[in-house]
């Protein structure tokens, strides 16, 4: 299979005061077109940072990440806009959906920004396949936790996206509603042929990746598989 | 002490992070746009005060529109007074082939007694000490300006010709203040009587001008005003220029009106950046009390800040508003014609008061709400933050609007009456604003990806969305009402006058002279015009109980009784006269009668069948009222108030009076008749109308000047509205780009939300313009109206375009917004 993300040497220092804070040190690794990978750690490991930096919402300060065969590098912010537009879904822990939209036109947006052909027949049918097909017309405020991340994943599935980053994407759900929603991510991972790289804290979860890529203080410590 | 350091380092640190920018330029905003009004009010004050014996050019001034009775002499030299007279009134003033109306001044050697005459000849400027020598003028720079005079020309004064000696610099009593556009001309009273202008029916006022000690002036004063008769008065130091003094009070107050706006819509800017502030604060607030800090300690601490933060905010818009004073001081400087000395320390200190009311009753509920934060909410983010009773927390900016109109105005039921009014209007444009919103959230579901997205946000965010469309657009309004609607109702008035409307009047036209002025018109090939006769006679007397000016508290009431009456007969009604009720009389010799015109009935609450009595030169006339008249005053034709059958005036001296239309470019006419009748006073209506414009252009651009304030204020409510939605903004903007947004895209997304605020503060705007026009237009001026299209066009585009462009500068932080920031408050 071909390599779909790819980190060398990856290093993020933030500055604090006079000193620098190193949260991500030396990281490199492949993950390929297709997998599915859990990034685990404990609290303050650098577990969403990495997640960041691969996905291009930050910019690491050494080492270079490649997304889709792009080096992120000499990218600016809009450069990366428009390849996460082609590229990637994110699912985030607190949804993350825009109070003043529709189900139906929260998962239309990214599809709108990507100037997508039918943006809402592509959106009746993904909120159909999460089974919301009678809440489209509904705004967030109106829908439970477990149906706000089922619009999300809809969203994240848009492109469709060749790599879906999710961030603690059961975090904030009861453990029955957690495990419909990763059966549903795991589902539609199969069906579109998605990579999947998700950080979580739930070992559960994270077993029912084929990878897991182990953090501590920063460092890649253990990347185990099967 | 301990707690004033620490509030003070915690004031510094927050306006580090700029939370507190609105808030302080809101106030400074409103500051300034009071004291400018205070400050300019207070100079005008201060020069009257300061040079009030100077003004009146003696210490004591009897007034009288008829001779001065000699006792009045005996007693003032009894007293050991000095004194002097004058007699002025207006008459035309011809050289070469011009004439012109002007107030003639006959003085006696003494004159003034206090103050300075100064005049500039040929040996320089100078106080001549004395009255002109026989056979010579002074004149004032507007009449030498109007007839084009220079040392030693020649001018007609009624029979008499005089030589121009020298230009009057300074005159006391010259600097009339307010309004007054006459030229002037001075003359020796010895004179006067060469002149033959002093003739009956002459509106001349008489003035004997005293000085002396305290005590002598007292006595003859406690001597003289009881025995004062009808159209006579005493003016001295304090009641120095009732008329100027009253002019300024209104002034004040219509300026005053005028920053009002700009003072509210700051106090709207204040109270939503308060709220926000207060917002942000309630986790800081948790945790204070988490490590210990006493409800008392919270509340000082924030006490403490605002304190601070009122007393640089007002000290800061004091600045702001002296360096404004000047502007507004030249904008109506040729209105003033008083040297204005620098103002006084009240104004600031007024100023820095009414920062702190605003302040504490607008941002003072939302703070104090903090004391009571629970110091649990450090472990339960969501315990919801504590809210303040609707009543305190709306009731305390109420009462602070309330003060603040009740200062203006200085009138409880007129501050009724604007608060009234404000309130209404306030809630009837947030329905109009509220049901434009959601009209346009409705067309917009079928718009472009931007424009729906930026339609959303506006309707979800309604509350915030009404009140910036209602501040900007009263901002706008105010505005537009100004600059364009004025212009489109002065149009409308002047197309709707016929193009042959009379436009001279020919005033003091005595009874020798009537049938020699129709020859004339007659001679010259023009339409002989009609000639009314008129008598000056007082009223004294409604259904057998004296009147006066104290009867009444309507000022344009007391103003009509104390002066004289124009009376006239007439056979039969004017064309253009209606009658509302009773009956015009018919017959050969009809009884002495009168027939009122509607309006000064009303004034005076007269009604038909009420019996007047008026003393006409010495003889008393009674008679029942026995019809009401409406007349169109704007005909420009002679009208009276009062008139009566033939028969039952005509043993009394009368004078004449006529209108007629002159063409534009035939001053020949006018000339050779100003030559052969130089008693006749003409009253050319186009060149006071043209002054009466000018004089309304200059309080306009003032007024203009101050709303520029409050436009200013419309969009700090825009950006403190921005503000309290800020981090939800640059949330969205966040994920946004995490989804795959460019810059471009997100800027377009805001830019859409402007420009529907903009373009429905500007509708908004252009609506209410067009509104008031329509309503001045139909009830004040009742001509047609029709606004301009332009101004459809011109208030939505010139709003979205302003609001665009502050609202991009309001949130271009967000554009920096990194997706980051999504992973990270998730």
């Amino acid at each position: 299979m071909p390599t779909i993300v790819s980190a060398r040497g990856v290093t993020k220092q933030v500055a604090t005061g006079s000193a620098s804070l190193t949260i991500v040190d030396g990281i490199s690794f492949d993950i390929e077109q297709g997998e599915s990978v859990a990034v685990v750690g404990a609290s303050g490991s650098g577990k969403t940072t990495l997640l960041g930096l691969l996905a291009g919402l930050d910019q690491p300060s050494s080492g270079s990440v490649h997304l889709d065969g792009n080096d992120l590098g000499p990218l600016d912010e809009d450069g990366r806009a428009a390849l996460r537009g082609q590229v990637v879904g994110f699912v985030f822990q607190s949804f993350q959906l825009l109070p003043s939209l529709t189900a139906l036109e929260n998962v239309m947006l990214p599809l709108e920004l990507a100037g997508a052909a039918d943006p809402r027949a592509v959106s009746l049918a993904l909120l159909k396949r999460v089974g919301l097909a009678d809440r489209v017309t509904h705004y967030p405020r109106q829908l439970s936790g477990g149906e706000q991340q089922r619009v999300a994943i809809a969203r994240a599935f848009g492109g469709p996206p060749r790599v879906l980053f999710a961030d603690e994407p059961t975090g904030n759900l009861d453990s029955a509603t957690g495990r419909d929603i990763a059966d549903l991510m795991f589902e539609l991972n199969r069906e579109h042929g998605t990579t999947l790289i998700l950080v979580t804290h739930d070992e559960g979860l994270s077993r029912r990746c084929a990878r897991r890529l182990r953090l501590a203080s920063g460092r890649l410590v253990a990347d185990e598989r099967g | 002490m301990a707690l004033l350091r620490l509030a003070l380092r915690l004031l510094g640190r927050d306006a580090r992070s700029g939370e507190l920018r609105i808030m302080a330029i809101s106030l400074v905003v409103a500051v300034a746009s009071f004291t400018t009004v205070a400050f300019f009010a207070d100079r005008v004050k201060l020069a009257l005060s300061q040079e009030a014996s100077q003004l009146l050019g003696a210490d004591l001034v009897l007034a009288s529109d008829r001779p001065i009775p000699d006792d009045f002499r005996e007693r003032a030299a009894q007293a050991g007074l000095v004194r002097t007279e004058t007699t002025r009134f207006p008459s035309m003033v011809a050289a070469g082939e011009s004439s012109v109306l002007t107030e003639i001044k006959a003085v006696e050697a003494g004159y003034p007694l206090k103050g300075r005459l100064t005049i500039a000849d040929a040996a320089g400027r100078r106080a001549p000490g004395g009255p002109p020598d026989r056979g010579e003028v002074w004149i004032d720079d507007r009449l030498a300006e109007r007839l084009k005079l220079a040392p030693g020309a020649r001018v007609a004064v009624g029979e008499a010709q005089f030589t121009v000696s020298a230009r009057v610099v300074d005159d006391p009593e010259a600097s009339i203040g307010f309004l007054n556009m006459m030229p002037r001309i001075v003359l020796n009273a010895a004179d006067l009587p060469s002149t033959a202008l002093v003739q009956t029916g002459s509106r001349v006022t008489y003035r004997l001008m005293l000085s002396g000690g305290q005590a002598a002036l007292a006595g003859f004063r406690a001597d003289a005003v009881p025995r004062l008769g009808p159209g006579q008065r005493v003016e001295d130091v304090r009641d120095a220029r009732p008329e100027i003094r009253s002019a300024l009070e209104r002034a004040e107050k219509f300026l005053g009106l005028a920053s009002l706006l700009s003072v509210i819509l700051s106090a709207v800017a204040v109270a939503l950046a308060a709220r926000q502030y207060a917002r942000r604060h309630v986790d800081h607030c948790a945790v204070l009390r988490c490590l210990g800090a006493s409800r008392r300690v919270t509340v000082g601490l924030h006490a403490v800040q605002l304190a601070v933060l009122g007393l640089g905010a007002g000290l800061v818009g004091c600045l702001a508003g002296f360096s404004a004073q000047s502007g507004l001081a030249a904008l109506l400087a040729p209105l003033v014609q008083v040297p204005l000395p620098p103002p006084g320390w009240r104004p600031a200190i007024e100023g820095v008061v009414a920062g702190f009311v605003l302040l504490l009753g607008f941002a003072l509920p939302p703070l104090l709400s903090l004391g009571r934060v629970s110091a649990l909410r450090v472990l339960r983010r969501d315990l919801a933050a504590p809210s303040l009773p609707a009543g305190l927390a709306h009731g305390a900016g109420i009462a602070a609007v309330a003060g603040f109109v009740l200062w203006h105005t200085r009138d409880a039921r007129m501050a009724a009456w604007v608060l009234g009014g404000i309130a209404a209007a306030g809630v009837v444009s947030a329905l109009v604003a509220w049901a434009m919103i959601r009209g346009v959230a409705q067309l917009g579901a079928r718009a472009g990806f931007a424009w729906r997205f930026g339609l959303a946000n506006l309707s979800r965010r309604a509350g915030a969305s009404v009140i910036q469309v209602v501040a900007l657009g009263a901002g706008l309004l105010a505005l537009i009402l100004l600059s364009i609607t004025r212009g489109d109702l002065l149009e409308s008035w002047r197309g709707s006058l016929p193009v042959d409307a009379p436009n001279r009047f020919l005033v003091n036209i005595q009874p020798d002279q009537v049938e020699p002025l129709q020859a004339f018109f007659a001679e010259s090939g023009r339409t002989v015009p009609r000639f009314f006769p008129m008598i000056r006679a007082r009223l004294v007397e409604i259904n057998g109980r004296p009147v006066n000016s104290a009867s009444y508290t309507d000022e344009r009431a007391r103003r009509l009784v104390d002066r004289e009456f124009n009376l006239s007969w007439a056979e039969r009604p004017q064309d253009d006269n209606v009658i509302l009720s009773g009956q015009w009389w018919t017959g050969a010799n009809p009884a002495a009668q009168f027939s009122m015109e509607a309006g000064i009935a009303e004034t005076l609450g007269l009604k038909t069948g009420d019996v007047l009595a008026y003393d006409v030169a010495g003889t008393r006339l009674e008679a029942p009222v026995t019809s009401l008249r409406k007349v169109q005053w704007d005909s420009f034709r002679v009208n009276f108030f009062v008139v009566a059958p033939p028969g039952s005036l005509d043993e009394h001296p009368t004078t004449w009076v006529t209108s007629f239309h002159l063409p534009r470019g035939d001053d020949a006419l006018m000339d050779r008749l100003v030559k052969r009748f130089p008693n006749l006073l003409v009253i050319d209506v186009a060149a006071i109308l043209g002054q009466v414009q000018t004089m309304m252009e200059q309080v306009v651009r003032a007024v203009e000047f101050l709303f520029l304030f409050g436009l200013g204020a419309g969009l700090l409510v825009l950006l403190a509205a921005l503000q309290t939605t800020h981090d939800e903004r640059r949330q969205e903007a966040a994920l946004l780009r995490a989804l795959g947004a460019r810059s471009r895209q997100i800027g377009w997304v805001q830019a859409a939300e402007f420009a529907v605020v903009g373009g429905l503060a500007g509708t908004f705007a252009a609506l209410g313009a067009s509104g008031v026009g329509w309503l001045l237009a139909r009830q004040v001026l009742q001509v047609p109206y029709a606004p301009d299209p332009w101004l459809w066009m011109a208030g939505p585009v010139i709003g979205m375009a302003g609001v665009v462009l502050a609202g991009m500068l309001g949130t271009a932080g967000l554009l920096r917004a990194t997706p980051m920031e999504v992973l990270r408050r998730g």
